[in-house]
């Protein structure tokens, strides 16, 4: 018999089991089965763990490790120092390979922790509630609209263009087939914020909520107290936050929204190819009862002790099935718990720190590139780590000169706008030195001599 | 214990920067942008964070510390060696040129074939985020299936009584009515009952096989021609994929779409609930459906993310999926190769049926004979002693033992639904079992130490309606 590392059973152990059962062949246990697979699969067969590591990191060789490379580019992932303590401690065994908490009394690591989490969200977003996340900055985008549609029964939601594109594709599929309706609103070219008129002359007794990224896509921050000065009562401004941008900006909460989501990557989650990352998502305490996913709340136990369990299940799916708030289950919770010991270790000062270098870095690579000439500003709008300019020259070919010299260079908004092709989306952290900043302005002063 | 809120302390910190190497300049925004108040995060410095966290650590149940017999979560042991493979890929962007993650999308490549051999399907995406996400992306599909053929009248979706909570949820996400089938005094799909519901206005059947009671669908092969007699889609919830690996394909039992659960059979870690995986499967009927990108290979062997999918369903999360969770997938997969998935399985239904034996004397199973990968104890029986299922769960806490999944399914009462996996020894199992049994004696002779536990916990019993009544949902 061939032994695997992972199944412990003997030859012996499965005599005296199947003695137990009483039955003679392990085929006994199928044998209610109607259409059994005769053959074998195509998959190759088992392999020693130092074969597997072999393959794996030949796999792995063939990426380009971005520890190696400087970083420029954003776009919804971002490059950020995650301290050495945040993985150390949030994916201990007993959280990595723990359940839902479905038994509290065994569970109050997640609990606390998730607990926790919901805490320093609604610090972060200026909300009052959180719940314990959700995939995906997208999902929560389209959630909300979701969400705010079953609280003011409404079925048109109007989203900036200026958010993430693949988020307007998520939202667009997540509502479809329940019947809401998308539109569009348009930034203003010359600011890059949201088109205050275009979302007047839009907003109609129809609309539910007012979709908006802060700072958007173009690395824009809109000024969300103004967009909520021309919204009808009812109708529910979300806001897409990006969380490090949140310890120089005003919290959302402050200004006007209703329902605070976003992407959580970038608090102390790697990139891991864009997965698993989380989404946020909080509100105004009022709409609790309409919010999706899993929610942790304080309590106490028979003695008295303060504990922490899973609260307002009636909401969820596995209570109410098809009139639930979301199929939502499984969310992202360690995500979620490396986001919180991550909040912990960075603190207060830290996190106003991270975002004021972001922001310095951006504006200092933004002024020198602009001095070199080679490049148009686009957008007058402020910024805060990420912005657009458009270069004089052929970008794709200036990124592959980069590549070579182990630099990441801005994304082409070509990729998602037909009318931005050859833009740059720069983006810098505060992992960007001023020396690597330095020498990618050089190397766009060299242009002329590497004729592109 | 203290929230790491309360155990701040103004001026301490865990947390450095290098010094700001770039002129400054004045930020310029309008006063109403920037920030007044700071959040008020912890201030604490770096020992207290990791006492903290390792206070909490040690306070949770997880495989690694003990049995976890949770029923339909299948929690199998997460080997080591996925975790450091996972760690290879942690700095990758999404928006490399593909010619830099070639590695990336090569195993991506060759998951989505493994899945596709595994549950005998044509093409695989996986961008779905968890399993109740597969099911809403397979909903879709189904969406775009009946829209794309003109099906116009298939408005509803036919599920058993049984089902995960999810599945009516997924398919109401996706905007179709939901029609529940009994299950029969077998505890499988009732075919008379099935065939009274169904007719050409059925979109799809959403079944797991075997089913939430363990069972195996012994029908399913004629449930499958009614299906596709009237033109609808049968779905294959991947929940209980364990139970089967290289025993039986869903595709040829006449699935046309699956979704796995990568955290589930795959042995990737359920981090409290999250990150999953739900790649989901399709028949090639299907493959112009699939939400987009999916990976793809061109004549020069180079692979690429395919975004020609004219009928697509759509996108359902931003950029490719939980990238991390497939790769400990795929060093699973190969770890156990062909005839180790296949064993995996039969281990696991074999320590059902060991366990199911060892304690139907004492218990009262729901349906006593061979199960596939779990069974489930009807615990009404224990209402002569006083006590409830949720007391006996509570009591095994105090033995260091994870509770079943407990009033789950809804077809049994007081249903205790239990699922060993292939990874725990039969030594393991006696102990469960022994346990089990002395549980059993003291409902018998002191129901209040049951109705007491647990004790030996971190906290006992805790108070939900409190929790629910007055809600204190943050620090």
């Amino acid at each position: 018999m061939k032994r695997f590392p992972y199944i412990p059973h003997t030859e012996e152990d499965i005599k005296e089991m199947m003695n137990v059962i009483g039955i003679d062949d392990i085929k006994e246990l199928y044998k209610d089965v109607p259409k059994l697979f005769e053959g074998e699969l195509n998959i190759s067969e088992s392999k020693s763990e130092i074969e597997v590591k072999r393959e794996l990191l030949e796999l792995s060789n063939r990426n380009a490790n971005l520890e190696d490379y400087a970083m420029f580019r954003g776009a919804g992932i971002y490059k950020h120092y995650v301290p050495s303590a945040v993985y150390q401690l949030a994916t201990k065994r007993n959280f990595l390979t723990a359940y839902t908490p479905y038994q509290a009394e065994v569970s109050q690591g997640t609990l606390q922790a998730l607990y926790e989490f919901q805490t320093a969200i609604c610090e972060l977003t200026g909300m009052e509630v959180a719940n314990s996340s959700m995939y995906d900055g997208g999902t929560a985008v389209a959630e909300a609209i979701l969400m705010a549609s079953r609280v003011n029964k409404k079925h048109k939601s109007l989203v900036a263009k200026s958010i993430h594109p693949e988020y307007i594709e998520v939202s667009r599929t997540y509502t479809e087939s329940q019947g809401l309706e998308i539109e569009l609103i348009n930034y203003d070219e010359k600011t890059g914020r949201i088109d205050l008129e275009d979302l007047k002359d839009k907003i109609d007794e129809n609309t539910s909520s007012v979709v908006i990224s802060y700072p958007n896509f173009f690395g824009v921050i809109e000024n969300i107290k103004r967009i909520k000065e021309v919204l009808p009562e009812k109708v529910l401004l979300i806001v897409n936050a990006y969380p490090i941008a949140l310890g120089l900006l005003e919290a959302p909460g402050k200004l006007g929204a209703d329902i605070v989501v976003g992407e959580g990557q970038s608090l102390g989650n790697y990139m891991s190819f864009g997965g698993p990352t989380f989404g946020f998502f909080a509100s105004k305490q009022k709409y609790i009862r309409q919010m999706p996913g899993r929610i942790i709340g304080e309590t106490v136990d028979a003695d008295g002790k303060r504990g922490f369990v899973m609260v307002l299940q009636t909401r969820e799916q596995h209570i109410r099935r098809a009139k639930a708030t979301s199929n939502i289950c499984s969310n992202h919770a360690l995500m979620a718990v490396i986001a919180s010991v991550y909040l912990s270790i960075i603190g207060r000062e830290g996190l106003k720190e991270i975002a004021y270098q972001n922001y310095q870095k951006a504006h200092y690579l933004a002024e020198k590139l602009i001095e070199t000439e080679k490049f148009d500003p686009v957008f007058e709008g402020e910024f805060f780590n990420e912005f657009v300019i458009k270069p004089k020259f052929d970008l794709d070919k200036f990124n592959e000169k980069l590549l070579e010299e182990k630099f990441i260079g801005p994304l082409n908004l070509g990729r998602f706008f037909d009318d931005m092709k050859n833009y740059g989306l720069f983006c810098t952290t505060e992992l960007n030195t001023k020396e690597e900043i330095d020498y990618l302005i050089s190397k766009v002063g060299e242009i002329d001599e590497i004729n592109l | 214990m203290k929230l790491i809120f309360e155990k701040s302390k103004e001026g301490r910190t865990a947390f450095s920067l290098p010094k700001l190497d770039v002129p400054e300049v004045k930020i310029e925004l309008e006063n109403e942008l920037l920030r007044k108040e700071e959040p008020n995060l912890p201030q604490v410095n770096e020992l207290e964070v990791v006492r903290h966290y390792n206070e909490l650590e040690r306070k949770n149940h997880s495989v690694d510390s003990g049995f976890y017999p949770l029923g339909s979560c299948t929690m199998k042991y997460n080997p080591m060696l996925n975790e450091e493979m996972a760690n290879l890929f942690n700095n990758i962007h999404p928006y490399l040129d593909e010619e830099q993650v070639q590695g990336a999308l090569e195993l991506m490549y060759n998951l989505q074939k493994y899945l596709g051999e595994i549950t005998g399907m044509d093409a695989v995406t996986l961008q779905p985020a968890a399993g109740a996400h597969g099911e809403l992306t397979g909903m879709l599909i189904v969406r775009k299936y009946i829209e794309d053929n003109g099906y116009t009248n298939k408005t509803k979706v036919i599920l058993p009584d049984s089902a995960h909570g999810t599945n009516p949820a997924s398919a109401k996400m996706a905007g179709f009515d939901v029609v529940e089938v009994k299950s029969g005094s077998d505890g499988r799909v009732d075919l008379e009952e099935f065939k009274k519901v169904m007719d050409d206005s059925v979109a799809a059947i959403m079944l797991t096989n075997p089913n939430t009671l363990g069972l195996f669908e012994k029908d399913i092969l004629e449930i499958a021609r009614l299906a596709h007699e009237h033109n609808a889609l049968l779905y294959y919830d991947g929940a209980n994929l364990n139970a089967i690996m290289g025993k039986v394909r869903p595709g040829d039992m006449g699935f046309d779409i699956v979704h796995l659960n990568l955290h589930k059979t795959f042995s990737t870690p359920h981090g409290m609930g999250g990150p999953g995986s739900g790649p989901v499967g399709v028949k090639e009927k299907l493959k112009d459906y699939l939400p987009k990108p999916i990976v793809d290979i061109n004549e020069d062997g180079k692979y690429f993310f395919n975004y020609d999918i004219p009928k697509s369903c759509g996108r359902l999360r931003t950029f490719y999926g939980n990238f991390s969770v497939m790769v400990r997938a795929y060093t699973y997969i190969l770890m156990m190769g062909k005839e180790g998935l296949k064993f995996a399985s039969e281990m696991a239904v074999l320590n059902a049926n060991y366990l199911r034996k060892k304690l139907e004397k004492e218990f009262d199973i729901a349906y006593d004979e061979i199960c596939k990968h779990e069974f489930v104890i009807d615990g009404s029986f224990l209402k002569e002693y006083g006590v409830k299922t949720l007391d006996f769960a509570k009591r095994l806490l105090d033995y260091g033992i994870h509770p079943p999944t407990i009033y789950f399914p809804l077809i049994v009462h007081e249903a205790m639904m239990i699922e060993p996996t292939e990874t725990e020894s039969k030594e393991e199992l006696d102990r469960f079992v022994e346990v089990m049994h002395k549980i059993l004696e003291e409902a018998k002779t002191d129901p209040e130490i049951l109705k007491g536990a647990p004790r030996n916990t971190p906290v006992r019993r805790l108070n939900e309606t409190i929790a629910n009544k007055q809600l204190k949902l943050r620090g």
